[in-house]
């Protein structure tokens, strides 16, 4: 069985999105969304469908997002409180664990169609190997 | 020789040794850890670090032994059992014989999109989701809701024809036979499969529907095709490359096999569609 932790599933899409420069870029796309709250740094906070989406832009971003819950180099997208994990593609798009085979535009999209993904549930406490709920 | 049938030709009896074999992992929980093992893989394989199950070169062989694992301990449950493959591109729709009661069971119920029918129906109470993205502990589908088709056999046809098995930069943006099965690129073919059938299919817990196993058994096929279709074209990359595993490197997480050793599927089964299949059948 591998063995992978958080910190080394996260670090390595860390390093390549800063190497491609585009970690502030998400940030930008969900502020620039009028029908989210955001704030000038980027981060989001909605009720969508009942349900509270945050979005906590990456650390690191050229906008001042120092102080973002990110420590890796991609959001954090919080429902409800609880963190759901996503991942950036190489064309830019975005998958969760919840639509893992479908991609989105911005991590805001992203995170709605999770919520209608869940109708109601809630997230499993967040795990790289999966955990049983 | 364990021959690997169409889904829609089995009998009643090698539907029921099926589902009756896959019921007899879960109990023992053997099951579960396919799942986990799978969403682990899903989680930390990414386009920019370390990759080995999905969107890189080796995502056709290490699905390749990770049906085997799962096909031999099936097979430890009932000797007579092989993996089924669902031919997507011909059973199209819910109506297919796929979705009956006496096999996989239907589309969920439009309220939860909890599986009300069959041996894996969550009422039955012989298949409870443990592993799981979220609360819900029910098998759930919606087949045709998210994306309304299948792909096509011409869709499939066109990537089958291309020559090239993967190239840089070897994850979900590459060219080539691979990423175009894989469905990152073009038509979309091996991801919108897991997307028309929704429920736990779309998510990183996807092996927790059993059709998982058909329709990675389809593409398993699919990539067999594609050999001999293109006998002079290989895996690819041979050596030397970042973050993915090369002809001769070591998967995880079994670190005993590599994509060379996966490469013939004929060491290990025989598709019902090849002659060498016909000649092992009576």
């Amino acid at each position: 069985m591998n063995k992978i932790t958080r910190r080394q599933a996260m670090g390595t899409a860390a390093g390549a999105l800063a190497a491609l420069g585009i970690a502030g870029a998400t940030a930008h796309a969900a502020a620039t969304d009028s029908r989210a709250a955001t704030t000038p740094s980027g981060t989001v906070d909605e009720v969508y469908q009942g349900r509270r989406i945050r979005i906590t832009p990456a650390s690191g971003g050229h906008h001042g997002g120092h102080h973002g819950g990110g420590h890796s180099g991609l959001p954090t997208v919080r429902i409800d409180g609880r963190e759901l994990h996503v991942m950036r593609n190489a064309d830019g798009t975005w998958i969760s664990v919840v639509n893992h085979y479908e991609t989105f535009a911005d991590p805001l999209s992203l995170a709605r169609a999770a919520v209608r993904e869940l109708q109601g549930a809630t997230l499993a406490p967040f795990s790289p190997m999966g955990g049983t709920a | 020789m364990t021959v690997r049938k169409n889904q829609a030709s089995l009998t009643s009896e090698e539907k029921r040794a099926f589902t009756n074999a896959v019921l007899e992992l879960k109990r023992t929980g053997v099951y579960d850890r396919f799942v986990t093992t799978h969403n682990g893989f899903i989680m930390s394989d990414t386009d920019s670090g370390d990759r080995v199950g999905h969107r890189s070169p080796s995502f056709l062989p290490w699905h390749r032994r990770f049906l085997l694992e799962f096909e031999a301990e099936l097979q430890k449950v009932d000797a007579s059992v092989a993996l089924p493959y669902w031919d997507w591109t011909a059973d199209r729709t819910s109506r297919s014989s796929l979705w009956a009661a006496d096999f996989l069971g239907g589309t969920g119920r439009a309220r939860d999109g909890q599986v009300m029918d069959g041996p894996f129906a969550y009422s039955a109470g012989k298949f409870p989701v443990n592993v799981r993205v979220d609360g819900r502990a029910y098998l759930r589908r919606s087949l045709g809701a998210s994306v309304a088709e299948l792909p096509t056999k011409a869709e499939v046809d066109a990537v089958l024809a291309m020559p090239v098995y993967d190239m840089a930069p070897w994850n979900s943006a590459s060219n080539g036979f691979r990423n175009h099965l894989e469905g990152w690129r073009g038509a979309n073919l091996h991801n919108r499969v897991h997307v028309w059938v929704g429920g736990q299919m779309a998510t990183g817990v996807s092996p927790n529907d059993p059709v998982f196993w058909m329709h990675h058994a389809f593409v398993d096929k699919l990539w067999a095709e594609w050999q001999a279709r293109h006998p002079q074209s290989t895996y690819l990359p041979a050596a030397g490359t970042a973050n993915v595993v090369d002809l001769n490197g070591t998967m995880r997480p079994w670190n005993d096999v590599t994509p060379a050793d996966m490469l013939d599927h004929r060491k290990f089964y025989a598709f019902d569609t090849e002659p060498a299949a016909a000649a092992s059948q009576r």
